[in-house]
């Protein structure tokens, strides 16, 4: 307790250690809160669910926060549904069973740049004769836009921009042939000028049936969307980044645990027992930097698996054996001949005993720097070998996020944001574990303190 | 490595046999047949990986009949008279070819053997899926095409980037707990970053932002006509991928120089000369840059056969046509001649430098002896 109180008074005295301190802080709280909020499973749908997930996010937009910056603003996206209450719902009962339920939706749109997409998707239950709708965007000059009739089966979408007669009606009143510029636009305006004020969707339905209900979902895809945007396949990043964390938390702090503790294990054995072992864990290093280290990794990917599992396994196996081992072997022979070994062989400690008891605690303070300073690399290592395309394949991780960005041109694209969330949450959880460690080893490494 | 050399040396230092020749000849014959097992089980390692244990045979054969298939029903098309027990026959006459082609009809115990054969000799024989731009098999000519863009990538870059470090590390140390000095100590953990990812961010700012430099590739699209041309045109290539494998390593390199020679500049020796009032140049080359020369040495030396691997990630995002990118798709066509070719060569560089290496000691380091004195 007292040494940790020690140390701890040591670390505040070096800003950058605290500085890194607290980054590491923040991402565990970041790493807890996602795996709180978003459940494994959940994140997984969320990620790889595919449509079903995702119909209700725009495409390639930034986040929303970016309007802050701009000068012309972006739409926000919105879903809203009747079923829930956020569409208003009039049901006026007529003749013979029928029925008309009417929808309104007024929404504010004040932005300089025109949304992806407008959608209804409808939902209806019937027996044999189905609900009929028609539906009216009415524009903050009061004009009424008809959009269109049809009859709803119990599942149907309508999109705004890929309806023909839409398309046409709109040519025929002068506005343009582009549905989301023809809606929103000042009429008659050459280049198109946005029109801004309170637009109002109203949907006009009739059913004909005892039982039949209608509802209706209303999306509106802009141009901006949440507090991290979305990729290619309409996936929201911030699940992605969220659950990068845990993740390369994990990733990096299992593979550097397991690396300094076995190779210093098998330092102090090999140096303890000396002898064929000692030979044996001698040669064996030499191999292993023989072996190429990211070819192997890349191989285990390609043709094994890329679970990140077992990734971490071959990690681990070919960084045991590294440097690490002569340089702790180096000085547990100095330690081995130290007074206390002495004495604790004297009076007939075990093997076991001394190696793990008395030979290993004494290398913990050196353990401890190199640990730390180990994180980044492995949290980066992942990064890398997602970048080949050889991320895990079901979980989220931020090295996925830039792999997807970099191979689908988001640079050539300029779209900066997809590239640079992941990239500065990498950097950042990079640089708290680095700092940290170089201060912990000028804490702990007499050699460097004052240097 | 430097530990375990040294040790070795002074391992056969200890010993102190009758004749210096004889004791010469020893170390390096136990030297030079530790290192040859060292390279064999290296090799026959790698081997076995690239093979994951018969898994990538299945995957050859599985492809072999997809693509023998193909190609016999695109041959029997047009031809309505071949029967599909002919067809049949065909397939499998072509596939025994096929998998005899690329050695698939020997057991794998046989054929690791005879690769690890082979590559000991530095016969890297013919790839089995890969052709090299100019349309040859041969793995030597597909390895040497993509060896002057990786040369030139790191070479220029590991180059500079040690160079300009241990000069700047010498300065440092000698104004230690400057502006500078502190400076380094700051920026250094920005060396947890890969390369690549700091090029990901020149990418960004230099070609996406201002577009001044080119995103990626050696040379652009219609490669100009003459060779000044030429060279200005790679060199503007040069610029984003050379600099950030230099910077992401440049601070840490700095820091670990700088405190390498504090720690030599701090020995009692050093003081006693600054006592006797020395000149400070004099100080540094005999009483800090001296003892400090056996790993400045070992650390150029694996830096240059370090050159050879490439840098596979950095130069996959600047599409730069090098070594590293060869090896990775290589892997990806399960072309276990190349993958064992690029690392028995490097196997072979990595265990001569670090033969000579601890001669090399003796000429420059005159505490470590093997053979009493030079």
């Amino acid at each position: 307790m007292k040494t940790i109180n020690k140390t701890f008074k040591q670390i505040s005295q070096y800003p950058s250690a605290v500085f890194g301190l607290f980054i590491i802080m923040l991402l565990v709280i970041l790493a807890v809160y996602a795996m709180a909020t978003i459940p494994y499973s959940e994140a997984i749908r969320l990620w790889r669910g595919g449509e079903d997930v995702v119909y209700m996010n725009p495409k390639n937009v930034p986040p929303a926060w970016v309007n802050i910056f701009r000068k012309t603003r972006l739409p926000e996206s919105f879903a809203v549904k009747s079923s829930e209450g956020e569409i208003t719902k009039t049901v006026t009962p007529g003749a013979d069973n029928t029925a008309s339920i009417d929808f309104e939706y007024p929404f504010e749109f004040d932005y300089d740049v025109y949304p992806q997409e407008l959608m209804l998707y409808f939902t209806s239950t019937y027996a044999s004769k189905n609900p009929f709708v028609s539906i009216y965007i009415i524009t903050p000059t009061g004009e009424e836009l008809r959009v269109g009739d049809f009859g709803v089966s119990a599942k149907q979408t309508f999109r705004f921009s890929q309806d023909e007669r839409f398309i046409r009606r709109l040519v025929r009143e002068k506005r343009d042939e582009n549905p989301m510029i023809g809606i929103f636009s000042i009429p008659e305006t050459e280049p198109p000028v946005p029109q801004k004020g309170t637009y109002k969707l109203f949907v006009q339905g009739q059913t004909f049936e005892a039982n039949s209900d209608l509802n209706v979902e209303f999306v509106l895809h802009g141009q901006s969307y949440g507090l991290a945007g979305t990729d290619h396949a309409r996936r929201d990043l911030m699940v992605a980044l969220l659950w990068g964390a845990p993740i390369a938390l994990a990733f990096g702090l299992l593979a550097a645990l397991a690396t300094s503790i076995l190779s210093m294990a098998i330092a102090a054995i090999g140096a303890w027992y000396g002898g064929w072992l000692d030979e044996l864990i001698q040669r064996i290093t030499e191999v292993n930097l023989v072996l190429p280290f990211l070819a192997i990794l890349i191989m285990v990917g390609t043709f094994y698996t890329t679970s990140i599992w077992t990734i971490l396994g071959v990690t681990i196996a070919l960084s045991i054996f590294t440097g690490a081992v002569k340089s702790y072997r180096a000085v547990f022979l100095q330690v081995k001949e130290s007074t206390y070994i002495e004495a604790a062989k004297a009076y007939g400690a075990s093997n076991f005993r001394i190696v793990f008891l008395y030979l290993i605690p004494r290398m913990i303070p050196l353990l401890i720097p190199t640990l730390v300073s180990a994180v980044p690399a492995y949290v980066f290592l992942e990064a890398s070998l997602a970048l080949l395309g050889l991320g895990d394949p079901v979980l989220p991780t931020w090295g996925k996020v830039i792999n997807d960005a970099y191979s689908n041109g988001a640079l050539y694209k300029e779209q900066y944001y997809w590239i640079l969330e992941p990239a500065v949450l990498l950097m950042i959880t990079g640089l708290g574990f680095a700092m940290l460690g170089f201060a912990l080893d000028r804490i702990f490494n007499p050699r460097l303190r004052g240097i | 490595m430097t530990e375990e050399t040294q040790a070795g040396v002074l391992r056969v230092k200890r010993k102190g046999t009758t004749s210096a020749i004889s004791r010469v000849a020893r170390f390096m014959g136990v030297r030079a047949i530790s290192l040859i097992i060292t390279v064999v089980i290296g090799i026959y390692t790698t081997i076995m990986i690239a093979n994951m244990g018969g898994y990538v045979d299945e995957i050859k054969r599985n492809d072999i009949r997809e693509r023998v298939n193909l190609q016999v029903a695109a041959m029997t098309s047009s031809n309505r008279g071949i029967t599909t027990e002919q067809r049949r026959e065909m397939v499998a006459e072509f596939v025994i070819l096929e998998e005899k082609r690329q050695g698939l009809d020997t057991p794998f115990a046989i054929r690791s053997v005879r690769y690890l054969v082979d590559s000991l000799q530095l016969k890297l024989g013919r790839a089995t899926n890969m052709v090299s731009d100019n349309g040859s098999r041969e793995v030597r000519n597909i390895i040497l095409e993509r060896l002057p863009a990786t040369l030139l990538l790191m070479g220029t870059s590991q180059l500079f980037l040690f160079f300009f470090s241990v000069f700047v590390a010498l300065s440092l140390s000698r104004s230690y707990g400057s502006f500078w000095d502190k400076m380094v100590i700051t920026l250094s953990p920005t060396s947890a970053a890969p390369p690549w990812f700091y090029g990901i961010f020149f990418i960004l700012i230099f070609a996406a932002v201002f577009r001044i430099l080119p995103f990626g590739g050696m040379v652009s699209a219609p490669v100009p006509d003459n060779t000044f041309g030429y060279i200005l045109d790679v060199l503007k290539h040069l610029i984003l991928p050379a600099s950030s494998l230099i910077i992401a390593s440049l601070f840490l390199s700095i820091y670990n120089w700088r405190t390498f020679f504090l720690i030599y500049s701090s020995e009692d020796y050093v003081e006693m000369a600054k006592a006797k009032g020395l000149p400070s140049r004099d100080i540094e080359s005999r009483y800090i840059l001296r003892p400090t020369l056996p790993t400045i040495i070992t650390n150029f030396a694996l830096l240059v056969i370090g050159l050879w691997t490439g840098a596979t990630i950095t130069e996959t995002v600047f599409l730069w046509p090098g070594l590293g990118r060869t090896i990775f798709r290589a892997i990806g066509f399960f072309d276990t001649p190349v993958i064992v070719g690029s690392t028995i060569i490097y196997a072979y560089l990595l265990a001569i430098t670090v033969f000579l290496l601890d001669f090399v000691y003796v000429l420059v380091d005159p505490r470590v002896k093997v053979g009493g004195g030079k």
